[in-house]
Formats: C-alpha cells, structure tokens, sequence
C-alpha cells in the first residue's frame, strides 16, 4: 500500500477558500444558540421565583411557631402541622435506617463483587438491568406493593384488627365502681373471658398499686369508708377492656402503620440509593482498587478500606437526594395511610400516621381559603426541609470531594 | 567504594551489577512458568512461555507494546483473576509451590509477590498510613512496632530523608517519582520476596529513575525483582537476566550481557539496536 498523498483541500489554496464556511455565518449560528440557551434559563428561573413568591405570600401569614407545635383542627385558625412534622422524621429516619444498609449493600454486591462465569454474569446483568427500571416506576405502584407486602402481608397473618402475633400490647379489664373509682384487672390475652369480681383477687387502681378486692354483698351497704371503698366492687359489675400498647408495640402483619409506610418509601428509593452508590463506586480509580489487592487485601478489605471510604462523598449525596424523594412523597403514602385525622405524633411503629406531603394534600383538597393557606404554610415547611437538605449535600461535596489519584 | 558521578553511569558502556555472578549455575529457581498459556476471553496473549526466574536476581522483560509483558507480570502474582474472562492455562511456580491451581491462596501469594504499577497509585491517604496499610492488613502491630516497619520501608525505597517532616500529609502531594518510590515501599512494607515492577519509570524524570535503579539495585540483596521496560539501557544496566518476548511468545531469555551482546536471534537484536518494526 503507497501512502497517500497529502489532500488536495490541505495543500490547494484556492479550493481551500471556495470551500471555507463563512465566519459571519459561524458567529451568527452561536448567538442564536447562546440567545435560546439564555431564553429558556431564564424561563425556568422564573417559573421558580413565581412558585417561591406565591407560596410565600400565600403562607407565611399563618407560619408560626404555634402552627408548628399544634395538631390540626376543624379551625383553621388553631391547626397545626405537628403530627404531620413527626410524621415525617419517624418516617424518614426509619426509612433511611432501612434503606441506606440495604441499598448500599446491594451496590457493593453488584459493583464490585462482579461474577466471573458467564451464568452468573447473565443473572448479574438481569439483576442490573431490572434496578434501573425500577427507578423509573411511579412511586403510586410501590403504594400498591407496600400495602399487599408490608401492610397486608398477602393476609398470611391474619388483618390488622385481629393480627396472628403481637408484642408490647396488655390488656386490661377496667371496672368503675359505685365510688366513682377505677380498679383494674390485668388481662393475659386479648382471647381472655372477661374478669368477674371475686373476694380477695389482686386488683389495681390506675397508678399501678395493688390492692385486695373487697366483695361488697348485693343488697349490703357501700361501704362508707374511702380506703375500703376504693377497693370495693359488686359481684354484678361488668368491665371494660383497655389495649395498652407499649413504644415497642410490634405486630403481624404490620397492618396502615408507620413502618409500612417507610418500608413502602425504602421502596422507592431504594433503587436511588442502589444507583447513586454504584456511580460512586465506579469513580473510584481501579489502581486504587489493583494497589491494595496486590498488596495481598481480600476483596472485602479492600472494599471496607480503600474503596467506600473513596466513595463515601458521592454515597452521601446520592443519600440525601434519596431522602428529599422521600420527605416528598405523598402518592405511596396515601395508599398506606390513607388521609385520616391524626392528633398526636407516632408512638410506636405500627401506630397510624400522618405526614408532611399528607397533610397538605388535606388542607389543599379542602374549599376554604383558610386551609389553602395552611397548605402553603404546610409547604414552606417542606422545601425549607428540602433545601436543608440541599444545602448539606452541596456542603458534602465541597468538603470531601478530593481528588483520588 | 564511590559510586561514580549518574551521568558517567548512564553514558558507560552496557554493564550489569554483577557478571560472573549471573553466571553461576548453581542459582535457586524462584519463579517458574511452564507451557503457560493465558487467555483474554478468546484472545491469546501468552503462547507457551518456559521460564526461570532466579531467586535474588534482577530479570527484565522487554519487547514491543502489546507483547504480554504485563500479562505474564499480572499472571505471576495473580493480579490478572481480577480481570473478568481472564484465565490460564499450564504451571506457575513461586518457590517451588504451584501458583495457578484453583487451591491457592491469592491473598497469601500477593503477600509473597508484590507489585509496582507503571503509574503511581497512592491510596488518597497521608503518606505513613500509605505504607502502614498493607502491613495493618496483614499484622497486629503495637504502634512503636508500625513505626519501624514503615520507617524502615521508606528508608529502603530512598524516601525517608524527603518525607520524615511530613508523614501525616497526604501522599498526593508528593511528586510522581516519590509517588512511585512511596509505592515501592509501600510493597516492600509487607515483607514480600518477590517484587514485580511493571515499567516502574516510564513516568519519571530521569533523576527519579536514577533513584529507582539504585533502589532495585540495592533490593536486589534481598529480593527477586521482576521488571518490565521500553528502556533498553535500563534493561542492560539494571537486570541479570533478560527475557525477550514478542507477540505473546517468549523469543529469548539468557544473562543480560548475552542477550545484549550475543543475541541468539535477529529479532531481539533489532529490537534491541532499534531496528525493530
Ligand atoms: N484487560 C484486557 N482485556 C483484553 N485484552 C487485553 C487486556 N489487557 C491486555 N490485553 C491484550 O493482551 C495483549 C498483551 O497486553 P499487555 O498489556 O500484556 O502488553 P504489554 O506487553 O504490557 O504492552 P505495553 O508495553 O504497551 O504495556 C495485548 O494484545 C492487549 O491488547
Ligand atoms: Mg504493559
């Protein structure tokens, strides 16, 4: 093969100026596209700052510290967001507590334990391929998961009313008596006949002290003394059953509670976390990854001391945007909870709950202009949130982000 | 006795450490490949290669890119499993032991056989938790015991007098041929007995490069030292023995004067004088 002489557009200098695209033409093509670039920066720029200013004048009027503290109300002027604050961090806390083990464990699986044989790399690649869809599936679909999964648990354990397995819950049979006092009796189980009075029966006023029942007779008098008639009750008196449940109240299933809500919401971001982690993991340089293997490191050694710690900043901010997608969320929430009115914060796992997203659905859902202005109170909160949120991402970034190699 | 001047050195005529040394039959075998083959995938990038490496001796592999100079140097202390589709075929032995079955040890052999990458890798830490970190991975150490082990490494590798005022700043300041010296300590660190350098200069100036042939040179009393180099000088001037290879083949392998002086084949005297391609 000859080489080739040297083209007749590089050493022809008359065809080399026919063929010259014009530069007035170069520059004019820029400016069009410099002019549309800041055309449409601009437009969505504005977009945020008229959102941003009719939320504010909209809402700031009823935030207050009030409308922080206190439960919402058929009175737009008393409601407040409370429940709906602690709503939300029980939510996101377990949420992440969950999620981000979970999630970044499989990263590590998926990034750096990668199969050698091409069976296992198929089911790998499989594996792969179905975390990147899920990212993409509206969030109202893992609702309808979370409530079969989490919530119902295909019914395999009864339903919430009359769950198959409890912990932290007691029973107990109230009576009031003729001396307007309460005497309780401890139930070992929710199945259990209700207590009859007997004489003599350990019996417990409501602060937990113990007394011996005295049996007063049908037709005898109520006895006049205050010590005595505290413990007293007739053989006819019929008790009331109380449910008690503890903070560490657990069931099966786990039935509209807290916990499915987060385990639905860990649904959700779990194939954020997965991703971002192992985007972070493959910004490692692989000499870093060669030097501490060649050093004699297992696989695991390395990954524990020279590969997380290099991808911790981007597992960290991957972290947080996860975390702004849950405290968001409203749709597979719904689907959990549903919109139901809830006074206090959660007090145990499985306790009904409300959250931030919900509860301005509920005031934005209702005709008053009042709970409209609520709504956007409720949501000055959020992205005060969000951007918090924001903030220590970029922070994150910034302090860590060092270079590797 | 002196060493003379580097520039004398570099412009001396091709002379290696120690002829008649390299000559003695009686040398210890320490790494020995036989009818081995390796695979990328379907791609074959080592053709039956016979090799012996003797212990405490310098060998340099030269020949042209993409001859398998790095392949057979990853295979060695198994730096090629982490390689998906890469595998091998044949015997590797480290001492006497097999090196290749399915029944090794890897993490115990990378231990005995370290290796020095042609681009300096520091892990982005300070400079003594670079050294310390093989040695932690391997040992319980009180911290005065650590302290010596890094301390000696640095020394052996010709760093300490340039780094002992600044142990705990990140070793991402240093400059590439410290880099590639901390590296070397960093390996020597975990008491290996076999040193794989792939083309452990080719980044470096040549007064690094000097500094890292005096290192090996001093190595060498206590190591066998495996490099790969496009630096035909360094080659004659560094190693005992030299190992020519050519796509994927081994051409020639003998004492490094031979080779240099009395090459067996023409293609490793041209490409030797440069004549190659
Ligand atoms: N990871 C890999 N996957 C597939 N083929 C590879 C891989 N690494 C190397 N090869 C091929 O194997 C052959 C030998 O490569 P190798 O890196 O060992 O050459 P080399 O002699 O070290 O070259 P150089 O002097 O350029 O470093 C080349 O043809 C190369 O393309
Ligand atoms: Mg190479």
């Amino acid at each position: 093969m000859s080489p080739r002489e040297k083209p007749a557009l590089l050493s022809d200098k008359k065809l080399l100026q026919e063929r010259r695209r014009p530069m007035s033409q170069r520059h004019r093509k820029d400016m069009i596209f410099r002019g549309i670039c800041r055309g449409v920066s601009g437009m969505s720029a504005s977009l945020l700052v008229i959102l941003l200013v009719t939320i504010l004048t909209e809402g700031i009027g009823t935030l207050s510290t009030q409308f922080l503290s206190s439960s919402p109300d058929p009175d737009p002027l008393i409601a407040g967001m409370f429940p709906a604050i602690m709503g939300s961090v029980w939510l996101l806390v377990l949420t992440m507590a969950i999620a981000l083990p979970l999630g970044i464990s499989a990263a590590i699986v998926l990034e750096e334990y990668r199969p050698k044989g091409s069976g296992l790399r198929k089911i790998h690649g499989f594996v792969q391929l179905n975390i990147t869809n899920l990212s993409g599936v509206p969030s109202v679909v893992f609702g309808i998961l979370g409530l079969t999964v989490f919530a119902s648990m295909f019914g395999l354990f009864g339903n919430e009313g009359n769950p198959s397995a409890e912990v932290g819950v007691s029973f107990v049979d109230q009576f009031y008596n003729e001396g307007d006092f309460v005497l309780e009796v401890p139930v070992s189980a929710a199945s259990q006949p209700e207590a009859v009075p007997i004489a003599g029966m350990r019996v417990f006023d409501p602060a937990g002290k113990a007394y011996e029942l005295n049996l007063v007779g049908d037709d005898a008098e109520w006895p006049e003394d205050s010590a005595l008639a505290k413990r007293s009750l007739r053989s006819w008196d019929v008790p009331g059953r109380i449910k008690d449940r503890r903070w560490w109240y657990f069931r099966l299933p786990f039935g509209r509670g807290i916990l499915a809500g987060a385990l639905t919401l860990m649904l959700v971001i779990l194939p954020i976390i997965i991703i971002s982690t192992q985007e972070a993991l493959r910004a490692v340089p692989s000499s870093l990854r060669d030097a501490s293997l060649g050093l004699g490191a297992t696989q695991w050694q390395t990954v524990r001391r020279i590969t997380l710690p290099a991808a911790l900043p981007g597992i960290l901010t991957g972290a947080i945007i996860a975390m702004s997608r849950a405290i968001g969320e409203a749709a597979p929430l719904l689907m959990i909870a549903g919109i139901v009115f809830i006074t206090r914060a959660p007090g145990n796992l499985m306790d009904d709950f409300t959250a931030m997203p919900l509860q301005i659905y509920n005031w934005a859902g209702r005709p008053q202009k009042e709970f409209h202005d609520l709504a956007a109170s409720g949501i000055i909160v959020l992205l005060t949130a969000l951007l918090l949120f924001n903030a220590v991402a970029v922070f994150l970034r910034q302090k860590y982000s060092k270079p590797l190699s | 006795m002196k060493p003379p001047p580097r520039e004398a050195q570099i412009l001396a005529p091709v002379s290696r450490p120690s002829a008649e040394e390299s000559q003695d039959s009686a040398l210890e075998t320490a790494i020995q490949l036989k009818d081995f083959d390796a695979w990328y995938g379907d791609f074959q990038a080592l053709h039956s290669i016979n090799l012996a490496m003797p212990k405490k001796r310098i060998t340099s592999f030269i020949g042209p890119s993409g001859c398998g100079k790095s392949t057979l140097l990853r295979w060695i202390n198994r730096m090629n499993d982490t390689i998906a589709g890469a595998r091998a075929t044949g015997t590797l032995e480290i001492h006497g032991k097999d090196a290749l079955g399915p029944k090794v040890d890897v993490v115990g052999l990378r231990q005995q056989v370290g290796i020095v990458f042609q681009k300096p890798n520091p892990f982005p830490k300070s400079i003594f938790d670079n050294v310390a970190y093989g040695v932690r991975l391997h040992l319980k150490t009180s911290k005065a015991e650590l302290q010596e082990i890094v301390e000696w490494s640095l020394q052996k590798a010709g760093l300490w007098e340039e780094v002992k005022d600044r142990l705990n700043k990140s070793a991402l300041g240093l400059s590439g041929g410290q880099q590639q010296r901390l590296c070397i300590a960093r390996a020597i660190a975990v008491g290996p007995e076999v040193l794989l350098m792939d083309e452990p200069c080719s980044a470096l100036d040549p007064r690094s490069t000097a500094a890292i042939e005096d290192l090996m040179l001093e190595l060498r009393k206590s190591y066998t030292i495996a490099i790969v180099t496009h630096n035909m000088q360094q080659a004659a001037r560094v190693s005992d023995f030299t190992a020519y290879m050519y796509l994927g083949t081994l051409v020639e392998f003998g004492a490094t004067e031979d080779v240099f002086k009395r090459p067996r084949h023409t293609e490793t005297e041209d490409y030797i004088t440069g004549r190659f391609g």
